[in-house]
């Protein structure tokens, strides 16, 4: 079986003026999109907060939840059906971290249990009886059952109770700054590696690139101690890397890195314009983009070395059309397979994993379109000079 | 076949090996005995980042010379006024000629820990500032660290959590982990709970009323009960005035243990002082006898008995309508001391059993799902060689397992999202290899000769490949904290296993097939 026919011979070079204006939009509307959100939507891993994760055995409503929240200090949450409308499942978030967190799961879920109890009596007493086999007692109203039920006996307290909270959340503002800044700098870090190993590897400028990331990154230390906002420092740095790419003729390493800041760039502004939140897992979910990207890149390139040292006499925007064509089939098939289980992540892994393999998704599309139309043709610009 | 080649030899000792690694994770007890580390996102269970105020250790050290200072001053007739801490520094006014001879005699033989900020003499009157040298202030903060750290250890090995991770993370940080707590709220308070006991006597002189409504007389503060009836769930708090110094605290603690009374058939609190302990304990009862004593815990009294009898042998009792569990922790906390300084919450992250055991079976069901839609696309797509390619993937994730297991890595939820997408990824250098063989037979070569060409060829541009994607898991694994580092290390081992399972296993089933069996056309 075979998707893509050996001879196949797209023009992509000569399309290359399409694919800069497709990406130069993209990213544009990116931007756009982040200024008008005023940047990214960080989750609380780094912005600070709480986030609280409840299962109710009853079905209950938002503003119950809402309401049932106020006396325990937490007002202006966000409050958000998770998963499945039968679930009754919650997710609360709630922008302040609780210095004092001690005893606040034990309080909003008290809270919670005697909102449910109290707005739906019926349901709720009729699911207490059926889940209080192991209490002793008659059945008087679930509120003060659950209390008893709570001083006399607290290791079943879990299964008795008709809310469970599932999942918290805290973390400080400082620890929320701490964390963001460590990931800017990791993917910072994992970029000037990526590039060092590119220029060795392709153009045999182990020294050179060593010496330049290794610049940068001292740069970015000591900089960094001054007190510069970190999305600055780096947002400059990276400029500074491509002026400096294009000084040192590192030709290769700066169109793996061009292709590999426009894929993030997208994929950062794509979680923009769908409102979705910044997590830990979706700064893994980057990294790995990085890494997928630069594979697909990577094959490109070392196509286009090979051709380069075979077919002497070609133009060199003929050696590149021609190894796009000749990995094409490949590339295809790796982004299909990749495609096929991160969409399985996205539909079967549930709620936690669901925006991970969201970014994923983008990151393999954006990144199979980036080596072909970003990540080659830059190598041509030198040509042009 | 007869002669068995050195790479089959080390496949199957590689095979045999992970396989070991492997088999204790399904309860199948071999020798190894190592099982694959659930993080606590999968297994549930507490995650907190601490913070020492250290700062605090700093003022209640200098509080304390500074009370050590004023008794000193009281006993050489020293006449001294406003003698207050501010921060970390002592401000106080001596008077007259006489007691500034007297005071710079008593700081330069006593308190030489003392460095003196700033004096100023003004006629009979000498206004000095003391405080301590950098270098003190620091080695404070870093004991009071320290022993945080002990402290919590302690009390987390006495309430009995399987495996607990504690350490120090940076100066002042502890990171706590504490996998399947049942009650994590309990365990926040266990670890939480300065458990500062002091002994204080109540002042019987001054109204509490008063006191509340304009200022405690010298010397005095107003403390509160708080008592909470568990029937009605209504907290009553009363106040008391007692006096600011503190006559004993739980420093003097030998052991703390949990008895029932068998009047009420309430749990208290059995203490027991050490020595020293008991004989200042002895002393203030002897000497306070009809007056009622506070036992005051983190700043809030727990029972203020009056004193019957002078009280010999150091023991005592801290009774408080207790819950057993309360009295149970309470003991734990005296036995393992007070923390130096009140620590604070940083990060906590809590995952309850349930939504673990749900994030391991979605996870394998996408694995599965995942893993048998690419198996069936590559038999679809390479005939023959999909089918070695599928074995090569079953491999490797055999692979990453025994990884996991011989490292002793934590598997978090994004772990096994690695996992996934290292199923997806494997087959690349595979594809990688076999469109390249596609070319070269393409060209005309034997199927020998192309499976030698396509490998050849191949080998390179795979790691190349790879060795990118592993720079990115290294720097993720290098940032990560808990479950994102498990992704790093999935996608480390899967960049790895895929490598071998590539160039190594899959290459020599090609061979044998075509050397071996002597096959004539590739099916791919």
């Amino acid at each position: 079986m075979q998707f893509i026919q050996p001879d196949i011979n797209i023009d992509f070079i000569g399309k290359r003026f399409i694919g800069f204006s497709i990406s130069a939009s993209l990213i544009l509307i990116s931007l756009f999109s982040l200024l008008l959100h005023g940047g990214p939507k960080y989750g609380i891993d780094f912005a600070g907060g709480t986030l609280i994760q409840i299962k109710f055995n009853t079905p209950t409503t938002v503003d119950t939840i809402q309401d049932a929240l106020k006396p325990v200090g937490i007002t202006g949450a966000s409050i958000q059906q998770y998963g499945d409308a039968t679930n009754n499942e919650y997710l609360v978030r709630a922008d302040i971290a609780y210095k004092k967190l001690e005893g606040l799961s034990g309080k909003v879920q008290q809270a919670l249990i005697e909102a449910v109890s109290e707005t739906d009596d019926t349901e709720t007493s009729s699911s207490t009886t059926e889940s209080l086999e192991t209490s002793e007692s008659a059945v008087p109203t679930p509120t003060t059952q659950t209390v008893a039920q709570e001083a006399e006996n607290s290791e079943t307290e879990k299964t008795i109770l008709p809310a469970e909270v599932r999942r918290i959340e805290m973390v400080g503002p400082q620890v929320g700054k701490d964390l963001r800044e460590k990931a800017l700098l990791a993917m910072f870090f994992a970029l000037l590696f990526i590039t060092i190993y590119i220029s060795g590897r392709f153009e045999f400028k182990w020294l050179v690139s060593a010496v330049m990331a290794g610049g940068l990154m001292i740069g970015v230390y000591v900089i960094k101690a001054i007190g510069i906002s970190m999305p600055f420092l780096i947002v400059f740095a990276l400029i500074l890397a491509m002026i400096l790419f294009w000084c040192l003729r590192l030709q290769y390493a700066m169109g793996a890195i061009a292709a590999l800041i426009h894929d993030v760039t997208i994929t950062v502004g794509i979680f923009s314009i769908f409102d979705k939140e910044f997590t830990l897992p979706i700064i893994a979910a980057l990294l790995t983009i990085i890494g997928y990207s630069l594979n697909d890149t990577i094959i490109v390139f070392d196509r286009i070395r090979e051709n380069t040292r075979k077919l002497t006499r070609d133009t060199f925007d003929n050696v590149i059309n021609k190894s796009i064509n000749e990995t094409l089939s490949r590339t295809i098939l790796t982004s299909l397979t990749t495609l096929i289980v991160v969409l399985t992540l996205f539909l079967f892994g549930g709620g936690i994993i669901h925006d991970f393999a969201f970014a994923m998704i983008i990151g393999v599309l954006i990144g199979t379109y980036s080596s072909i139309f970003v990540a080659s043709p830059i190598l041509l610009l030198w040509k042009l000079k | 076949m007869k002669n068995i080649s050195p790479r089959t030899v080390i496949i199957l000792l590689v095979l045999f090996g992970s396989l070991l690694y492997v088999l204790p994770s399904f309860h199948i007890d071999v020798w190894p005995h190592k099982k694959i580390n659930l993080g606590l996102d999968l297994q549930g269970g507490m995650h907190l980042v601490l913070e020492v105020e250290a700062e605090k250790a700093v003022e209640s050290t200098i509080e304390r010379m500074g009370n050590d200072l004023r008794r000193e001053m009281k006993t050489n007739h020293i006449k001294f006024a406003n003698l207050e801490r501010k921060a970390f520094q002592l401000h106080l006014n001596v008077l007259g000629r006489e007691s500034i001879d007297k005071f710079n005699k008593v700081l330069d033989d006593e308190f030489q820990e003392f460095r003196i900020a700033s004096q100023k003499e003004a006629g009979e009157q000498l206004a000095i500032v003391l405080d301590l040298p950098d270098s003190d202030v620091e080695e404070i903060k870093k004991k009071a660290a320290d022993q945080a750290l002990e402290t919590i250890r302690n009390r987390i090995d006495e309430f009995g959590v399987s495996e607990p991770d504690i350490r120090r993370q940076g100066n002042r940080r502890i990171l706590v982990q504490l996998p399947g707590v049942k009650d994590p709220g309990r365990a926040k308070d266990l670890i939480g709970k300065t458990a500062l006991l002091e002994f204080k006597l109540v002042d019987d002189q001054h109204s509490v009323e008063e006191a509340i409504k304009g200022k405690p007389p010298l010397g005095t503060e107003i403390l509160y009960q708080v008592v909470e009836n568990r029937q009605t769930r209504r907290m009553s708090k009363s106040p008391y005035l007692v006096e600011k110094r503190t006559t004993l605290t739980g420093e003097y603690l030998t052991d703390a243990r949990v008895n029932i009374d068998s009047q009420y058939n309430e749990p208290y609190v059995a203490i027991k002082f050490n020595k020293k302990g008991a004989r200042l304990f002895e002393r203030i009862t002897e000497s306070n006898v009809q007056r009622r004593l506070a036992i005051v815990l983190d700043k809030k009294i727990h029972s203020a008995p009056v004193i019957q009898e002078r009280i010999s042998g150091g023991e005592a009792r801290i009774t408080g309508s207790f819950t057993h569990e309360e009295a149970h922790d309470l003991a734990i906390v005296l036995r393992a001391g007070a923390l130096p300084a009140p620590v604070h919450i940083l990060e906590e992250r809590t995952v309850g059993p349930s939504l673990g055991k749900d994030s391991i079976r979605k996870g394998i069901i996408s694995m599965v799902i995942g893993g048998l839609l690419v198996i069936i696309f590559m038999v679809i797509y390479y005939q023959v060689a999909g089918l070695i390619a599928d074995l090569a993937l079953a491999l490797n994730i055999i692979l990453i397992a025994a990884g996991l297991a011989g490292f002793q890595a934590t598997l978090t939820l994004p772990g096994i999202a690695g996992i996934i997408l290292t199923i997806g990824m494997a087959v690349d250098a595979n594809v990688l290899i076999f469109e390249r063989i596609r070319e070269e037979l393409r060209v005309g070569k034997s199927p020998l000769a192309a499976v030698d060409a396509g490998y050849n060829k191949a080998t390179l541009t795979i790691l190349d490949a790879n060795v990118t994607t592993l720079i990115a898991a290294v720097v993720l694994f290098q940032f990560g904290t808990g479950p994102v580092k498990g992704f790093a290390v999935t996608l480390s081992l899967g960049v790895i296993a895929s490598l071998f399972t590539a160039l190594i296993v899959s290459r020599q089933i090609f061979d044998s097939l075509l050397i071996n069996r002597q096959l004539r056309s590739l099916s791919i």
